[in-house]
């Protein structure tokens, strides 16, 4: 009985937090993509600098006519948003966000494999959209999505597996155990094309080609409206989350901090995923979208290279230590 | 020496966190005021005392925009004997909003000063006829227009000034000669005494 109840607790508080995170990063780049652009963002919604907005949002888009075009694939259009957003819930289940056993919801073995398996499914959703749409912009935006997918998953796992290399173990609690200081300069090359092909398979801008609004109106989304519209937009920021917790627990170290007591470390993740997101938002604002074959060369032959080149400085690095 | 590769794209960073510690430029209008600049043309206000009907102001607005109304009034003679005088009377004085542009022809022609402009903006109404406003509106505009703003420094002088001090150191000038000539007059006669 406690143990059932144990589990529905741990699972009720992931999921608050996969309703409420997100929501609390779309707010956060509202305003901060507003001052970056010299103006205030929402300001009415909630009374308070518009902090309700994104609730008045969701109050909006359930409002609306759920709408599925005559020629669509009905089910498959139908099921494509769940298939979007539930992989992010499921990851969000594996990060850790402290040392202890409470501060995970589920503890997973083999937690690397588990979390990029899982986020590769949520690149599904657009694909099925995109086919199931009968529409030949969302088509655009489903190869699109299909061929970034392509370009830089590899990337991605190439330079998780760094991680894994120099910790010894494919768990995610295990790697940040590992952690040392010294791995930030030794893995910041993996790091930073870990985050990079993580924001590209997002689709965030500058590597938002396949949704790209002003070009192929919103590619496998156009045919959405309502609620429907609404979980592909709640995945994209749960993707942000998710893809800073992973950044944070395998190239940032986690709960490990210069400071800080005992049973505080959380509030180091909580930090560093924030930092993280905040530079999202940053790059969105601050960067041109990338053209189609920008996007394919600068994942081709840039960043697999540089995958490779870190995982043979892991190697070496850790032959020379052992 | 070229570029640092990369270089490009911090700047691109920079910019985007430098604007972010900036005042934004939002103007939050209907919650605050805007501030207008001086002379600004918002709204048309007459001073119906000044207004002498001479339709100057109707007869020079590019679109016909002004409707002036009036009687004629006889004034009896002031003195006993005099003349009885005849005056124009204010009946009515609208402009119509709707195809006013704002040129301000009018208030520069007004040889009363009667009409002024006033930065009231304020004033959209849903149907187009409501837009001509009437003598009563136009009055109340008057009480919102502010004082002429100060001269820019090295500004001409204005135009009653300059009279004025003309016309007083015409004078001075005069009476300076005239105490002069007053002053050599009894020392001619000394001269002419001694002699």
């Amino acid at each position: 009985m406690n143990d059932v109840l144990d589990v529905a607790l741990r699972l009720i508080i992931v999921f608050a937090v996969f309703m409420v995170v997100p929501l609390v990063v779309g707010q956060t780049e509202h305003k901060v993509m507003a001052h970056m652009q010299g103006r205030l963002g929402p300001m009415y919604a909630g009374g308070f600098h518009g902090w309700a907005q994104l609730v008045a949002d969701g109050v909006k888009f359930a409002q609306k006519e759920d709408i599925v075009p005559a020629e669509a694939d009905r089910r498959i259009f139908q099921l494509a948003p769940a298939v979007a957003l539930l992989p992010y819930l499921l990851v969000l289940v594996a990060i850790p966000i402290g040392p202890s056993e409470g501060a995970v919801g589920q503890v997973v073995d083999a937690g690397i494999f588990f979390v990029l398996a899982v986020m590769g499914v949520g690149v599904l959703g657009s694909l099925m959209a995109g086919w199931a749409s009968a529409n030949k912009f969302s088509l655009l935006g489903g190869l699109r999505t299909a061929a970034q997918l392509l370009a830089y998953e590899l990337p991605m796992l190439l330079a998780a597996a760094s991680v894994a290399m120099a910790a010894g173990t494919v768990s995610l609690p295990g790697i940040v155990n590992a952690f040392e200081w010294w791995w930030l300069p030794w893995q910041i090359v993996g790091g930073l094309v870990f985050f990079v092909a993580g924001l590209a398979e997002l689709q965030r801008p500058p590597f938002d080609m396949p949704i790209a609004d002003s070009e192929i109106i919103f590619g496998a989304y156009t045919e959405y409206t309502g609620l429907r519209f609404a979980l592909f937009l709640l995945a994209e920021y749960a993707g942000i989350v998710v893809l800073c917790g992973l950044t944070t627990v395998l190239f940032l170290g986690g709960w490990h901090g210069p400071l800080g007591a005992d049973g505080l470390g959380w509030v180091w993740t909580l930090l560093k995923i924030a930092v993280l997101a905040f530079v999202v938002i940053w790059l969105r604002v601050s960067y041109p979208r990338l053209r189609e074959d920008q996007l394919q060369r600068l994942a081709w032959t840039t960043l697999i290279p540089l995958a490779l080149a870190q995982i043979a400085l892991t190697g070496i690095v850790k032959v020379a230590i052992s | 020496m070229p570029p640092i590769p990369g270089s490009g794209l911090a700047k691109g960073l920079a910019v985007t966190l430098r604007t972010m510690t900036k005042k934004t430029v939002t103007a939050q209008y209907p919650d605050v005021q805007p501030e207008l600049p001086p002379r600004s043309r918002g709204v048309i206000g007459l001073f119906e005392e000044n207004c002498t009907v001479c339709m100057l102001c109707a007869r020079e607005c590019p679109d016909w925009c002004i409707y002036i109304d009036s009687h004629k009034e006889t004034v009896p003679a002031a003195a006993p004997g005099g003349r009885e005088r005849s005056r124009n009377v204010l009946d009515r004085f609208a402009i119509d909003f709707s195809l006013c542009m704002y040129c301000g022809i009018c208030i520069e022609v007004c040889p009363f000063d009667a009409l002024f402009w006033s930065p009231e903006f304020e004033y959209a109404e849903t149907d187009i006829l409501e837009l001509t406003h009437e003598r009563d509106k136009l009055r109340e505009w008057m009480w919102t227009v502010p004082e002429p703003p100060a001269l820019d420094p090295g500004a001409e002088e204005p135009k009653e000034i300059a009279a004025a001090r003309k016309t007083a150191e015409k004078l001075e000038a005069q009476r300076a000669q005239e105490a002069q000539q007053a002053q050599q007059t009894p020392q001619q006669e000394e001269e002419e005494g001694k002699e």
